[in-house]
């Protein structure tokens, strides 16, 4: 199960640091959290039902929002997706990619893994 | 060995230009190519792809061109097809049977497709060179006028055609005084008669576009930009831009400088099999010149791409002299000619109906023996002519009664929407597309296709001018309805229900949370159209505190706050009725000083406070709830606020206390959730100052009682509210009120105010009137038991949060810090703070 996780569509690159970013029980069930790591603010997002943990950035590119992680979550047949508070341009969580403008705004995803209560959030070179 | 040489039997077609046409016959020609016999390269000089340009004003609203493209971005690729954009060709060598691009490089062809298109053309009079004057042809050609348009305050487009009409639409779009300027004594003089441009020129004038006939242009006239057009008749327009739209120019240059046959006035020659004088090269679009002809839009054009394309898959067909039917809506005017407007090609007698007061003209030419329709031109009401056309083009007999089909054939209160059912299988719907009667039903009946959206994806119907979709939608609903199965409206993917049914289940299965609800009815994991609308549900069912389902709840909702721009938050408190002691007025002022937030009055009589950050919105509504406030709702689809004029006790016209009733009902419906914003308002007289007709619900006093006023709204489609009832007493007011609050929550759909609601409902307002006074359904009762065991679960949610620590630790930007989110920046404009822009 946690590799399958990790390896949801991330891009490439050897991940130097898995940082401890929050409790699991700081991100609501089928909703998301912000966390800030460094000067990266980071939404994780957790699927209480399918167990499923995922993380991107917290930008929401249109409009260069800090608000992806309060977007409501779901999914479009059945890849899963969060949508921006502010436009509902929707992003899948697996791709990153934009499904409601595929060509102009894509975001970053992280690979998340869950230990001991803490969700872990693996940092790439 | 077998596959090598099986692709050397491929033939190489080259195509120059992506246009509308150009992309076409790639569609048409990869549908067609099932042996895969061909390797196809397309050449453009653009930088984008196919584009839809029949709405090109369309970018002047949305300002984005991703919806614009007439195929996804990967198209191209999936299809093998090598597209070469922002390549143009610098000569065909039609000997070797090749050409050489403008960047050198050399491409073979077995067939080449010409699909250049055509350019605007620029009469040759003097300053056409001069800053300020512009084309309309290209997103390019649209983003130049954008800009100019920011800094000029009047446009002037020369040419008072199809296209012209469309830039001048553009102009006002973009709030410039719009002048047009027409060389020939009528407007759009192809397609209409004089009367008939007579009255396009009067509804043109009305929404404020001045036209100027019989003005040759001989000069632009400026120093460094344009100044002014100079015409023969000596008179002079002044001008701050132009657009040039007096007519298109085929692009044949490529053509003619290889030596094919190019017409005497441009234009290059084509057969009946779309051929140029060299039987390897094929001209289609507007580059093509067929029987002295150059066709101008985008049906003749994707026929001749279906053409070129069966050809080379050996399939015979031939391209015939097209029908130039037309029809388009400028702001608002319909304009539409089809056939032989004119009756210019054989006896007739012309059928006319004028209409001066509402400025609707209408022609048919009729046959001598009364049989058969010739033509038409309709101006000012285009409704019927999607019926026209078809009675037109297959030749269908005239129903005796010719107001019927002048009229709005189908018209709404018809049954079975008209005579669409009793065209013939073959009837033409999408001429663009070349679909049939036959080929739409079918994929309702044999393919499941519900809507046009579905429709246009499985037989393209509806994709090209876009003019037939109304045919096309009622077409697809009257064939389910022939197959018994009614028109259903789902929520989602989500959810098979619509919200009404939704809404019942919920009810009765008493269910309380959306989990629940997913898990009852629904599948998937939900999505950002179920959950919200699930929500509101929810809460006009049980009112339970929305937080508590914080991530369900639309952006506002989930932190009971407006966010604004930056990510900044807003905080309305409620102020019943827009009457507010001078105490509590200062403790708003010290409230906004203490976290320093932007202020400014609203338009419904009450306080909107602008910039808190999301930590500090618990500690404001602390403090407001401590000066006795409590919250306004501004967030949420709920009731908002009930406006008030000062009524009689300060008003000398006053007939009754506006103020008091407004806060009466106010205080009475104040957070009831729907599937829209309500709002309401109540006027002292007739004088209306509260501005009551614009709201849903709107009450206005009068001699006898109260007139109350339903389903009415301002914002992008302001429509006046409508009389329900008059001369009744508060208490009718009120019961009225909850019965007709209460079937709008249960029946609408979501997002849909009152007003669009009654619009939709089957009856209209009489139906409404029976429901709600006269009790016909039987369920009054039950409106106003519900209605009242909502409206008792009433609490504020603002002192719900400040009061229970678990839901405030909620209100944090992170949840591994307790920084405040470092992007939000705000500037200072007339000594308050605001958002730093956005991009």
């Amino acid at each position: 199960m946690k590799k399958e996780i990790s390896e949801n569509g991330v891009l490439p690159g050897k991940i130097k640091e898995w940082f401890k970013a929050c409790r699991t029980g700081d991100v609501p069930d089928n909703g998301g959290s912000c966390i800030k790591y460094q000067d990266e603010q980071i939404a994780i997002f957790h699927f209480a039902d399918l167990k499923e943990w995922f993380a991107t950035q917290n930008l929401c590119p249109h409009k260069q929002q800090m608000s992806l992680s309060h977007g409501l979550l779901g999914d479009s047949a059945g890849e899963p997706k969060v949508a921006c508070p502010f436009h509902k341009k929707t992003f899948s969580l697996k791709s990153g990619s934009c499904l409601t403008d595929p060509e102009l705004y894509c975001i970053k995803t992280y690979p998340v893994k869950v230990e001991d209560g803490f969700v872990l959030i693996g940092i790439r070179e | 060995m077998k596959n090598s040489s099986f692709k050397h039997s491929r033939k190489r077609i080259m195509v120059i230009g992506n246009g509308m046409t150009g992309h076409k016959f790639c569609e048409k020609l990869k549908e067609k190519d099932t042996h895969n016999q061909f390797i196809i390269t397309v050449l453009s000089e653009e930088q984008r792809r196919a584009y839809d340009r029949v709405h090109l004003s369309n970018y002047f609203s949305e300002k984005r061109v991703d919806n614009m493209y007439l195929c996804e971005p990967g198209w191209y690729k999936d299809q093998n097809i090598q597209l070469c954009l922002g390549e143009s060709v610098a000569e065909i060598d039609k000997y070797k049977k090749n050409i050489i691009s403008s960047s050198g490089n050399i491409f073979s062809y077995d067939y080449l497709v010409i699909a250049t298109g055509s350019s605007p053309f620029i009469p040759s009079v003097p300053g056409t060179d001069l800053f300020g004057i512009h084309v309309y042809r290209t997103i390019e050609d649209l983003e130049l006028i954008m800009a100019h348009a920011y800094k000029s305050k009047k446009a002037t487009v020369i040419g008072g055609g199809l296209l012209g009409l469309e830039a001048a639409k553009a102009m006002l779009d973009l709030n410039m005084e719009t002048h047009v300027v027409e060389f020939s004594p009528r407007l759009m003089p192809r397609q209409l008669d004089e009367t008939g441009a007579g009255f396009l020129k009067t509804k043109l004038e009305h929404i404020g576009i001045q036209i100027h006939l019989n003005k040759n242009t001989v000069a632009f006239r400026g120093r460094d930009k344009i100044e002014s057009i100079e015409f023969a008749d000596h008179t002079e327009l002044e001008t701050d831009m132009a657009v040039i739209s007096a007519g298109i120019r085929p692009r044949d240059e490529l053509a003619r400088q290889c030596g094919l046959k190019i017409g005497p006035r441009g234009g290059i020659m084509v057969n009946e099999h779309l051929q140029t004088s060299d039987p390897c090269i094929y001209a289609i679009g507007e580059c093509a010149l067929f029987e002295g002809m150059i066709y101008g839009l985008v049906a003749p054009g994707y026929e001749m791409a279906e053409v070129v394309a069966s050809l080379l898959t050996g399939v015979e067909k031939t391209f015939h002299s097209f029908d130039m039917s037309t029809k388009l809506k400028l702001i608002g005017v319909d304009v539409a000619s089809f056939g032989d407007p004119f009756g210019m090609n054989t006896a007739h007698n012309p059928v006319i109906f004028e209409d001066r007061k509402h400025d609707v003209y209408k022609r048919i030419n009729i046959s001598e023996d009364g049989k058969t329709l010739l033509g038409g031109i309709l101006v000012g009401d285009a409704q019927p002519y999607n019926m026209l056309l078809q009675t037109y083009r297959n030749g269908l007999a005239l129903p005796h009664n010719l107001e019927n089909i002048l009229f709005e054939i189908g018209n709404k209160e018809g049954k079975n929407g008209g005579g669409i059912m009793e065209l013939p299988g073959s009837a033409l719907i999408c001429s663009c597309e070349n679909i049939s009667k036959e080929t739409i039903c079918n994929a309702v009946v044999n393919q499941g296709v519900t809507d046009i959206e579905g429709m246009k994806k499985c037989t393209k119907a509806g994709t090209g001018c876009g003019g037939c979709i109304p045919f096309v939608k009622d077409l697809i609903n009257e064939t389910l309805k022939l197959q018994g199965k009614a028109v259903k409206q789902t929520l989602c993917e989500h959810f098979d229900y619509s919200r009404q049914e939704l809404y019942e289940l919920i009810r009765v299965k008493e269910i309380k949370t959306f989990d629940n609800a997913l898990q009852s009815f629904g599948h998937g994991a939900g999505c950002e159209i179920c959950k919200p609308a699930i929500a509101s549900i929810l809460a006009s069912a049980w009112n339970d505190l929305i937080i508590r389902q914080a991530t369900i709840q639309d952006t506002n909702d989930r932190y009971l706050a407006n966010i604004q721009k930056g990510g900044s938050y807003s905080v309305v408190p409620r102020i019943p009725g827009g009457e507010i002691t001078p105490e509590k007025l200062i403790a708003i002022g010290q409230i906004a000083q203490k976290y320093n937030l932007y202020c400014k009055i609203t338009g419904g009589q009450r306080i909107d406070l602008f910039g808190a950050l999301v930590h500090q919105l618990p500690q404001i509504w602390e403090d407001l709830i401590a000066a006795g406030f409590e919250s306004g709702h501004a967030y949420g689809k709920a009731v908002r606020t009930v406006k008030s004029c000062v009524g009689s006790t300060w008003c000398r016209y006053g007939l009754h206390d506006s103020v008091g009733f407004a806060i009466e009902l106010e205080e009475r419906y104040k957070g009831l959730r729907s599937p829209h914003k309500i709002k309401m308002a109540v006027s002292g007289c007739i004088r209306e100052c509260a501005e009551a007709q614009a709201k849903d619900i709107g009450v206005i006093a009068t001699e006898k009682g109260w007139n109350l006023f339903v389903c009415g709204n301002g914002g992008a489609k302001p429509q006046h509210a409508v009389l329900f009832a008059s001369n009744i007493d508060k208490e009718t007011v009120i019961r009225y009120i909850d019965r007709l609050l209460m079937f709008y929550i249960k029946t609408a759909e979501p997002l849909t105010r009152t007003a669009t609601w009654l619009n939709k409902m089957e009856g209209g307002l009489e139906h409404l009137k029976k429901v709600v006074i006269d009790d016909e359904l039987g369920i009054c009762d039950a409106l106003e038991k519900e209605m009242k065991q909502t409206l008792d679960q009433y609490y504020c949610e603002w002192k719900a949060v400040v009061e229970n620590p678990e839901l405030r630790k909620q209100f944090t930007h992170f949840v591994n810090s307790g920084d405040p989110d470092p992007t939000i920046q705000f500037n200072e404009i007339r000594k308050q703070k605001v958002p730093a822009s956005w991009e």
